[in-house]
């Protein structure tokens, strides 16, 4: 998909009212790591990822891997508007029977590879799949969504080790910097120091990017695609609940859904309104 | 003379037998000299990966393998799985990807290593998660026959085997060994013990024993605790009328638990439990082991006319 710049961003800024409508009418969910995330996923498929909605299993699709899969109104906001699956379905985002279970779940989704919900587990699977399309001598490249309090799980280390040792340069990871976690920033819940030293000093590639800037983004996505010889991460700083203004940086919506008056404002924010 | 062998080695020996398999690969978490699996990572090394000493990490890379149609067969000691029991659950279990897990070195029958080693929890842990089938075979016969016809499974597994030498059942019983049916090695009417593992020939030493002082009693190798060979355990109740578990695991559970769920509900018959209870093992020979904990062959004769005392 030939997206430019302004198209991805205008890509973005739709997932943002799919999420924030999917929280709303659920009254729960996590909106806040949904919003830090968008922009790079919204990026990474329409510009890079190698799939095919008309055939979500398709062998040689490149993998995605939520493994913050609370942050899944996200993801689904991009399926949809790839065509996975229809906006309509959006709609039974933590409703009984729903394609869009509270947490990513590949049994229920089309589109989705990894049933998330339990933080620290997606760069392991990922490191799976690297290793399968490895022996396959496919060309299809696993990229793992991480969240930073996520990485407080002692196994992602036990996977990033393993990556570095199995030279898995088909394992292409983005780090959500948001600095929130569930009960308060990192800092106070454990502080992670220098983040890119710790991936560095496993093995890994590593790049920096402002995460809600377009351009930086596309050059961060350009540095995953060409890093081979090794598993590469791309750390994107970015803001918790980015372009909502009450819930950015506010660590109350991590994980509450915005009540009637807070929906409306928003839409206006979102430019779905007028205000 | 009975030949002695450990399971642990009919499951090496299994890995190899389906290595013709493509898709068969083998995950490693730095035990695969004791687990077994060394033979085929010496055979098949770039379909060998090895995870370090990393269980949790181990299980999820066995389930983006299988996401990916392979087939992995990942491996540690009994009590290091527990530690990816998590990962079990939610990263295997759930989505219903065919990892198969073996866990070596299981029981109080490990012997000198101590508790922290004799995992007596395994079969209870795993039997709780949907999709999972849960296997203890009793020697390295059916320990390779069950390995083998686990590619064809299509739904996670675990397995646990055995560290040490116990006799073997089944020489030239091979073809009847087949996944959730139990196997009647000895034909008795007046109670029916139903063992696995370690325990099947602790129950058969039970069996010719109580034959001396006029006890017949059927004993039968419940190898697949998950899912249950209900038919079995109801046909042995309505020929015997008195069940004996016999398990080197927890009586809470494990075997003992699988059994008793089952007759409760459906055919109430007199149960005796054979298993360690509710208690933490220690360093000692395998043979002190059962002793001390009251899972030996005597102590399953005592539960067997308790039982039929019942009836």
């Amino acid at each position: 998909m030939a997206m430019d710049i302004s198209e991805v961003e205008e890509f973005a800024r739709k997932c943002r009212v799919e999420i924030v409508k999917m929280v709303h009418r659920a009254q729960a969910g996590h909106p806040g790591g949904s919003l830090s995330e968008i922009d790079l996923i919204s990026a990474l498929y329409a510009t890079r990822l190698r799939v095919k909605p008309e055939n979500p299993d398709w062998n040689d699709r490149d993998r995605f891997i939520l493994s913050k899969g609370h942050a899944s109104p996200g993801m689904y906001a991009v399926l949809a508007e790839m065509g996975f699956i229809s906006h309509a379905d959006l709609e039974s985002y933590r409703v009984l029977g729903g394609v869009c279970q509270g947490h990513v779940d590949m049994k229920w989704c089309p589109g989705v590879d990894f049933s998330a919900g339990s933080l620290g587990m997606g760069l392991s699977f990922g490191m799976g799949c690297a290793v399968a399309a490895k022996l396959e001598n496919s060309e299809r490249r696993i990229f793992v969504m991480l969240g930073d309090g996520e990485i407080q799980e002692g196994s992602i280390w036990e996977a990033a080790m393993a990556a570095r040792h199995h030279e898995l340069g088909n394992l292409k990871v983005i780090l959500d910097r948001n600095r929130i976690q569930n009960d308060d920033f990192c800092e106070a819940q454990m502080r992670m120091f220098d983040i890119p030293a710790k991936w560095k000093s496993f093995g890994w590639s590593v790049k920096e990017i402002d995460g809600h800037d377009m351009a930086e983004i596309m050059n961060g996505l350009d540095f995953l695609e060409r890093t081979n010889d090794g598993p590469s991460i791309l750390i994107a700083h970015t803001i918790k609940g980015a372009g909502i203004s009450y819930m950015e940086n506010n660590p109350s919506f991590h994980g509450a859904a915005p009540n009637d008056e807070q929906f409306h404002q928003a839409m206006i924010e979102l430019g779905e309104v007028e205000a | 003379m009975t030949r002695m062998a450990a399971t642990r080695d009919g499951y090496g020996q299994a890995l190899l037998e389906i290595a013709d398999n493509p898709k068969v690969v083998v995950l490693e978490a730095d035990l695969g000299k004791s687990t077994k699996s060394l033979h085929f990572r010496k055979e098949y090394p770039e379909r060998t990966v090895s995870c370090g000493i990393g269980e949790q990490n181990m299980l999820l890379v066995g389930a983006g393998l299988a996401s990916s149609g392979f087939i992995p067969f990942a491996s540690t000691f009994a009590i290091f799985t527990e530690r990816a029991f998590e990962q079990m659950r939610n990263g295997v279990a759930r989505p219903n990807l065919a990892v198969h897990l073996c866990g070596s070195h299981g029981g109080t029958h490990t012997g000198t290593d101590g508790s922290s080693a004799q995992s007596i929890e395994d079969l209870a842990i795993y039997r709780t998660l949907p999709n999972v089938v849960v296997m203890h075979p009793c020697d390295d016969v059916s320990t390779k026959q069950l390995t083998k016809q686990l590619p064809e499974l299509g739904k996670p597994s675990y397995m646990r085997t055995a560290r040490n030498k116990t006799p073997v059942m089944y020489d030239g019983r091979e073809d009847e060994i087949k996944i959730g049916k139990g196997m009647i090695l000895r034909d008795g009417a007046d109670a029916a013990i139903i063992a696995c593992g370690v325990m099947v020939s602790e129950s058969m030493k039970a069996a010719e024993s109580l034959e001396k002082q006029g006890i017949s009693v059927s004993v039968v190798d419940m190898h697949t605790l998950k899912p249950l060979d209900t038919d079995l355990v109801k046909s042995l109740v309505d020929k015997c009328g008195a069940i004996i578990t016999a398990e080197d695991h927890s009586i809470i559970g494990g075997l003992g638990g699988a059994v008793a769920e089952y007759l409760s509900s459906n055919c109430p018959a007199p149960l005796e439990r054979v298993g360690v209870n509710d208690r933490f093992g220690e360093s000692g020979q395998p043979d002190e082991m059962l002793n001390l904990l009251g899972i030996s062959s005597h102590h399953i004769e005592n539960a067997v006319k308790k039982a039929q005392s019942r009836k």
